[in-house]
């Protein structure tokens, strides 16, 4: 028999047919919108005379452009009101079933599926947002569409696509004590660049991601976009049934048992042959943060900026101008640089594993006085959490606030913008120019990074701040 | 939605040889705020085309008018990132048909086969060639063939072919996008849902 790999068997599942010479015409079980990839995806429906097909196949949620203090009040921001009152319009119209905000499971997209239980192996999902490659933690095909794509997913339920390559990377080993899955990610990322897995999706594999929890593994395939693959995945295991288990939208009783009987044969077959490989070993990890303008400028928070050593041509350029961006210089250290904003959020780290190892953190410690701190809850229920855990008492003693859940800072479409010309240490996923705001400087890191920077106001090693 | 057919185009080009450009320097995402599609060519490399003040940036080559034409030449990795659409529209919305490059980001490649502005990918010794002929002539004209799957520098007929599928070209000759494809075939996908459910 054919050994097939885990993406193998869910692409193969939802094939409708094949084009000649063309892509497949793939089905999608789950479908998730927001505010502002949708609204001429819609527009576009109406055009052509067109309804919904399947409507309680897709759910929505208002999270990229919404403000994070008073959410009760009517938004100031006219065409960001626009896109939230379209989406309210669209979803009623076509009965769409939408989490919108100030409801109990209003949030992030990303953070909200997995905490509804919307999220399940084996699962076809894609959003009209590069980062729906989370949903790979549970062993679910995942990935990022155009809003062309989103109009047809709303029409038929389809989109045209062409199988990707596979790539398994494979981290074994344990991780030392300060070093994250957010850390995991931002070396791989480092080693094979911000265009090394193009062309592919990755199954992450390996004894470093069993031992994670489902919140740490969704931050893993959260960034598999950021090194150019379509998404990432890893087999559901016990760890991810337990996660599932008595969730609002997870299977009860005896089809509980039945689909955790299918979702257990979800494993790539011994054998099955991949296009590409990577395996790294999980004891060289540090405490990994971003020093230039794409996700792959990473280094250990010890070493230097690299040089120029090796380098040439547009290549050459392309980094100094990047470095130039960032105000940094070849070969200096990154260790002690001043900072002024900390983020912490986004789908990559704003759910409660995240919130918590920051409380834990500042436990008993003060925030920096050059410190501006946005806190921003992934969802509701994050929210509620860090209430119920006095998690929210202790950075309020720390001298951090909690605001209200978004995307928020991550890509600064709303009024959380860093200022021109400003450092900020942040959980969210992209150091790219200008995306925390024109002229913000950017530097990725892991939540306990970014807690242990907030303590000290400047570029820290986790594991030397007590 | 429809868009132009596409059959042969030859038009001066416009370099941009920076690597890496993510969808973020495409349409900085503070421009994503409309509710239709039209408009995006005003903001398109908004932050490196304009000053904070909205002054046009002499250095950035959207402000030289040596360069102008339907075809961007781009270096490697163009349209990292952000899934957005809205970048591929608002390249079209500025005139570009075509986007050349030695490697695309692959959501960005999608996009663009969706609305109908071509990604031709070459090799990096092809874009080379094309980066230094613009440079010593920005008047020189590129033949972008669909049909033929070939792009050419007329000047010297340096000339290279380009992979598209049979499908998408189908498409792109005839200005056809995916959902009329997939409209067509619906009881073939409610036949499959069923076994789904």
């Amino acid at each position: 028999m054919e050994k097939k790999t885990l993406f193998d068997k869910i692409w193969d599942a939802h094939v409708v047919k094949s084009v000649p010479d063309g892509p497949d015409v793939f089905f999608i079980d789950k479908h998730f919108i927001h505010e502002v990839t949708s609204p001429v995806a819609f527009l576009n429906l109406e055009k052509r005379g067109v309804g919904v097909m399947y409507p309680e196949r897709t759910v929505a949620t208002p999270d990229h452009n919404v403000p994070t203090i008073d959410q009760d009040k009517t938004i100031k921001d006219k065409l960001s009101r626009m896109q939230v009152e379209r989406l309210r319009e669209n979803c009623k119209k076509y009965n769409i079933e939408l989490h919108d905000l100030g409801s109990a499971h209003h949030g992030i997209v990303h953070v909200i599926g997995p905490e509804l239980g919307i999220t399940q192996p084996g699962m076809t999902i894609v959003c009209g947002d590069s980062h729906t490659s989370t949903h790979g933690a549970f062993g679910a095909i995942a990935f990022g569409i155009g809003t062309s794509e989103v109009e047809m997913v709303l029409a038929t339920q389809c989109i045209m696509q062409t199988k990707a390559k596979k790539m398994r990377i494979t981290v074994d080993g344990e991780v030392g004590p300060g070093v994250t899955s957010k850390d995991i990610i931002l070396y791989i990322i480092s080693k094979i660049s911000a265009a090394g897995a193009t062309g592919y999706f990755v199954e992450y594999a390996g004894s470093a991601f069993r031992s994670l929890s489902m919140e740490a593994r969704m931050t893993v395939c959260n960034m598999s976009i950021e090194m150019g693959a379509r998404g990432g995945l890893i087999a559901p295991d016990e760890t991810t049934f337990e996660y599932l288990k008595g969730k609002q939208y997870a299977p009860k009783g005896e089809d509980w048992d039945r689909a955790v009987a299918e979702w257990t044969a979800l494993q790539t077959d011994e054998g099955a042959v991949f296009d590409k490989e990577y395996h790294f070993d999980a004891t060289d990890i540090e405490p990994m943060i971003t020093y230039g303008t794409n996700p792959g400028m990473g280094i250990k928070i010890r070493d230097i900026i690299p040089t120029l050593d090796g380098m040439e041509g547009s290549n050459k350029k392309t980094y100094l101008k990047s470095l130039d961006y960032m105000g940094f210089v070849p070969g200096e250290y990154i260790k002690g640089k001043k900072v002024d904003y900390v983020f912490v959020g986004s789908c990559t780290n704003g759910r409660i594993e995240d919130i918590r190892s920051v409380a834990n953190f500042v436990k008993g410690k003060q925030k920096a006085d050059n410190i501006t701190a946005w806190i921003v809850p992934g969802s509701r229920e994050v929210e509620k959490m860090a209430h119920e855990e006095g998690l929210v008492k202790i950075l309020e003693e720390a001298g951090f606030k909690l605001r209200q859940p978004g995307c928020s800072a991550c890509l600064a479409m709303n009024d959380d913008k860093i200022p021109s010309g400003k450092y900020a240490v942040s959980t969210s996923n992209r150091n790219f120019e200008g995306r925390q705001g024109p002229g913000a400087r950017t530097l990725l890191a892991s939540p306990l990074t970014v807690a242990a920077v907030a303590v000290t106001g400047e570029i820290s090693d986790p594991r030397d701040v007590f | 939605m429809a868009y132009d057919k596409f059959n042969i185009l030859t038009s001066t080009v416009v370099p941009l040889p920076t690597e890496n450009v993510d969808t973020d320097q495409i349409i900085p995402a503070r421009f994503l705020k409309a509710t239709e599609r039209e408009g995006f060519g005003d903001n398109l490399f908004r932050d490196w085309r304009y000053d904070a003040d909205g002054n046009p940036k002499k250095d950035f080559v959207l402000n030289d008018s040596t360069y102008s034409g339907k075809i961007l030449l781009a270096g490697k990795n163009f349209g990292s990132g952000s899934s957005r659409e809205h970048a591929v529209w608002a390249l079209y919305d500025y005139g570009f048909r075509c986007v050349v490059s030695s490697f695309f980001a692959d959501i960005f490649k999608n996009n663009c086969l969706n609305i109908g502005v071509l990604p031709v990918t070459i090799s990096p010794e092809f874009a080379d060639i094309l980066f230094s002929a613009v440079e010593q002539d920005p008047l020189t004209q590129v033949e972008v063939d669909i049909d033929k799957q070939t792009i050419t520098l007329l000047k010297t007929g340096a000339s290279e072919s380009f992979d598209i599928n049979t499908y998408k070209k189908e498409n792109m000759k005839n200005g056809f996008d995916d959902i009329d494809y997939l409209l067509n075939i619906e009881k073939e996908i409610t036949e499959f849902a069923k076994s789904r459910s």
